[in-house]
């Protein structure tokens, strides 16, 4: 195995360049480093003027997102030497505007998050001293895998729906939607049901299955996706039938 | 025109989204902005596996919480705020039950609990390993429907607004734009979280450098028990990913490169092939870090690429179990050691994980300058003492969040005008950041800097300390500062300049370096975490208090002692390894602390 190996890094200075250019280092490959680590060399020995988001360095916090050699990766479980002997390209997550080299703006996903309301909602809520609302282990399995997602936003990257369409809501919005509606606690699938029903919802998304693909942690948004439509299709028969206020 | 909230929070992990739900339910006309340098879901509550701490058990009780709480603290945690923080703690964990948490439950759909290191009872509420992970997702997605909580996401704080004794706001660089704004507010909550980037091998995250505390102390507030620093005993080499706990309350055991279950050398039981707790692999972190420094002189460690190790042996547990009960200490193994425990053992060394000291606030997270509230790991109230039991700090969180939120509130409710000067202040600090960080030419690297910092803290203030070891610190520390007058920022770059705020990060860092190694000088005795060769026994006399340091006008640090408050639990040993007694002698504490 190569004891080192050529990051080809993606530059863009909103102040110096119109475009992407790329800059080229060699960094050491390690069994153990990952993408990461290679970027971190870089930022440390080579070049302090690189950007990209990093935090936890264990797959949780989601900072780290980024395309290697085109598909939308965790840099901090992405081994160096899986791409021996190189060059590994390294890119902003695709489909979002990027702020500064490997940095890219979520803030179009930020907002579609509190769209879904992606929290508890109760008509009536037991006082605490009246202890837990009961659920059991199966009925947390129904929903369990949906609150999985850490927002890393590789599934938006792999969406090739979301490249079309931005006003798509996207996969990982979807899924957090079906996490509190699968929840037994809750109840507001109702005001959920009118956001993920809109054309930009749940219909845009034409189970191409890339988001469940690239989502590191299993999260299944597809799955979320065509397991509501399901619902919606009939959650839309009965309001035909049923109409509010009725 | 400036921005104004009633309330800022600096920071938005789990103490800041607590504080800022809190907020928002206490006085909904409240204005409420989370200022921080990470979207919310970014901070690092985020990575906590185990579980938090709450006495539902019917055969718990709060007392026997805060009697293992404060002997786990070595008798240094303020007993009023432990008997709080015990009797919100069920009440806490229940309402993030009723915001969606999915804590693991029973076959019958009630709420499970597990054991934990340094608890005698089954208490710590969990959610599968991934406790953290779920708490602050659950936290941020319900500080969503809020609408008076405003985000200034990925905004980087650097100074706070002082004027009339009193904290008036803040100011931030806007890390997308550049551009740095002041934030005026009648109350600043820090929750910043701990430090851990100060030392070379530690559990945290890049982001932990200590900011909140740093704020805290230029702008006047005292910071508390510094010298108490947290090492988990078992993190992987390299990354400093910690194997949570869990896998040794499943029944893992710690061995040397003989094999041999040391921990039987150091007093802490005998080993029997179930795990017993509050013995060996489930004696507290401390005393786990420590025999793995005495089995490192005694030449019985493993010597790896990246330091010496012992190994965690999961083996016997069986891949049934191991998948059931701790699947994220497999996937993490695999993912990021290449190894799988089901049938490799685990290289282990102690990792510095968590930050007993903190800014020091009262019971209700108020700091002795007005309208500076703290709370999580970046506050010292105390109820962690000498040693934090593994659990607490996420109740933690949630406990004195939510008392620092209502007390902000009730603070930022007053009719409190805020003073012209502080928008000079602030005009000043734009400068400040301009001058030295954006149009310098310096030639020192920002990464030689950091290395020859943790290098210092590992080599001289670590897991063992001495007098001579800390002279030497301050040394090399003041050094390093001097050093970095010079530090060298190639980007000039306005649009997120992540150079710039790696040298503001080293610079808190720095500051709250010298403080640690101050507040261990002092300290002549050992105890808890902190462990002083040339002093090793307790000494209740002298240092049964608190140390604060505070910044004098030159700079240099003051350390100064305060008495600890004793309710119903008096001094006494503490013992593990066998049962321990409940409460201890009736003698009065007596202590004389020095002035």
């Amino acid at each position: 195995m190569a004891d080192r190996i050529k990051l080809q890094v993606a530059r863009y200075r909103p102040e110096r360049e119109a475009e992407a250019t790329f800059d080229e280092y060699e960094v050491p490959c390690p069994k153990d480093w990952v993408v990461l680590d290679g970027l971190n060399h870089v930022k440390d020995r080579i070049d302090g003027t690189l950007a990209y988001r990093w935090s936890c360095r264990m797959g949780v916090c989601g900072s780290c997102g980024m395309m290697v050699n085109g598909e939308p990766k965790l840099t901090c479980a992405t081994f160096l030497a899986d791409y021996a002997p190189g060059p590994i390209r390294v890119e902003p997550l695709r489909n979002f505007p990027v702020v500064r080299d490997l940095i890219v703006d979520i803030g179009d996903f930020m907002r579609k998050l509190v769209t879904v309301r992606p929290w508890i909602v109760r008509e009536e809520e037991k006082p605490l001293s009246a202890g837990e609302y009961l659920q059991t282990p199966e009925q947390m399995d129904d929903y369990k895998q949906y609150s999985m997602c850490i927002n890393c936003m590789l599934c938006y990257a792999a969406c090739p729906v979301y490249g079309l369409d931005p006003l798509f809501i996207g996969p990982a919005a979807i899924a957090l939607a079906q996490r509190y509606n699968l929840d037994s606690r809750d109840e507001g699938a109702a005001e959920r049901h009118r956001v993920l029903s809109e054309h930009e919802g749940i219909w845009g998304c034409t189970f191409v299955g890339e988001c469940t693909r690239v989502c590191p942690k299993h999260v299944d948004p597809a799955g979320a996706i065509q397991r509501y439509k399901l619902t919606a299709a009939v959650e839309t028969v009965k309001a035909f039938f049923m109409p509010r206020g009725a | 025109m400036t921005p104004s909230h009633d309330v800022v929070l600096v920071g938005g992990g789990g103490a800041g989204l607590r504080a800022a739900i809190a907020i928002a339910e206490t006085n909904p006309r409240l204005s409420i902005a989370v200022v921080s340098k990470v979207y919310p879901m970014r901070s690092h509550t985020v990575s906590a596996e185990g579980g938090s701490a709450g006495a539902i058990g019917a055969d718990d009780s709060t007392d026997e919480h805060a009697y293992d709480t404060i002997s786990g603290g070595d008798w240094l945690c303020d007993q009023d705020a432990v008997e709080a923080f015990v009797t919100e703690a069920p009440e806490e964990l229940l309402r993030l039950e009723r915001w969606g948490c999915p804590w693991n439950r029973e076959a019958d759909g009630r709420i499970a609990v597990r054991p934990f290191g340094g608890m005698k009872k089954k208490r710590t509420w969990f959610a599968a390993d991934k406790t953290g992970f779920h708490m602050l997702h659950t936290l941020f997605q319900t500080s969503l429907k809020y609408a008076s909580v405003v985000r200034y996401d990925e905004w980087f704080v650097t100074r706070l607004l002082v004027d009339d004794g009193r904290v008036q706001g803040v100011v931030a660089i806007d890390l997308q734009s550049g551009k740095i704004e002041a934030i005026t507010a009648r109350s600043v909550i820090l929750c910043t979280g701990g430090c851990g980037k100060i030392f070379p091998f530690t559990t945290n995250a890049s982001i932990k450098s200590g900011d909140g505390m740093a704020l805290a102390y230029r702008a006047g507030a005292p910071l508390k028990d510094m010298e108490f620093l947290q090492y988990h005993p078992t993190g992987l080499p390299f990354t400093g990913i910690l194997i949570t706990e869990a896998a040794r309350s499943e029944g893992g055991y710690l061995i040397n490169k003989d094999g041999y279950r040391y921990l039987q050398d150091y007093a802490l039981g005998t080993p029997q092939k179930e795990p017993v707790l509050r013995t060996m692999e489930l004696g507290p972190r401390d005393r786990l870090s420590q025999a793995f420094m005495k089995e490192l002189e005694k030449g019985r460690t493993i010597e790896t690429p990246y330091g010496h190790v012992v190994h965690l042996d999961l083996r016997h547990l069986g891949e049934k179990k191991i998948d059931a009960k701790i699947p994220f200490v497999r996937e993490l193994c695999r993912k990021y050691q290449n190894l799988d425990p089901v049938k490799d053992l685990i290289p282990v060394r102690p990792v510095l994980h968590y930050m007993m000291g903190g800014v020091h606030t009262d019971i209700d997270g108020a700091t002795p300058l007005a309208g500076l509230y703290a709370a999580g790991e970046v506050a010292c109230v105390s109820i962690n003492g000498a040693n934090r039991l593994g659990s607490n700090s996420l109740t933690e969180l949630l406990v004195f969040g939510a008392r620092a939120g209502k007390a902000a509130a009730e603070h930022a409710s007053r009719n409190l005008e805020i003073s012209q000067s502080v928008l000079g202040q602030a005009r000043d600090e734009h400068r400040r950041i301009e001058q030295e960080l954006l149009n310098k030419k310096g030639s020192e690297r920002i990464a030689d800097l950091r290395e020859e910092m943790q290098k210092t803290m590992e080599e001289s203030a670590g897991i063992y300390r001495t007098g001579a070891s800390l002279m030497k610190a301050v040394d090399r520390l003041r050094s390093v500062q001097e050093r970095y007058a010079n530090v060298a920022i190639e980007d000039r770059s306005k649009a997120f300049n992540t150079e710039r705020v790696s040298a503001l990060e080293l610079s808190n860092m720095l500051g709250v370096a010298e403080t640690i190694v101050m507040s261990a000088l002092r300290r002549e005795e050992s105890r808890g975490a902190h462990q002083r060769t040339d002093f090793p026994k307790r000494d209740d006399k002298r240092f049964l208090g608190h140390s604060l340091v505070h910044r004098n006008p030159d700079g240099s640090a003051r350390v100064e002692y305060l008495p600890v408050t004793i309710t119903r639990w008096p001094p006494a040993e503490r013992i593990y390894g066998e049962a321990a007694p409940h409460g201890g002698s009736n003698k009065a504490p007596g202590s004389s602390l020095p002035s």
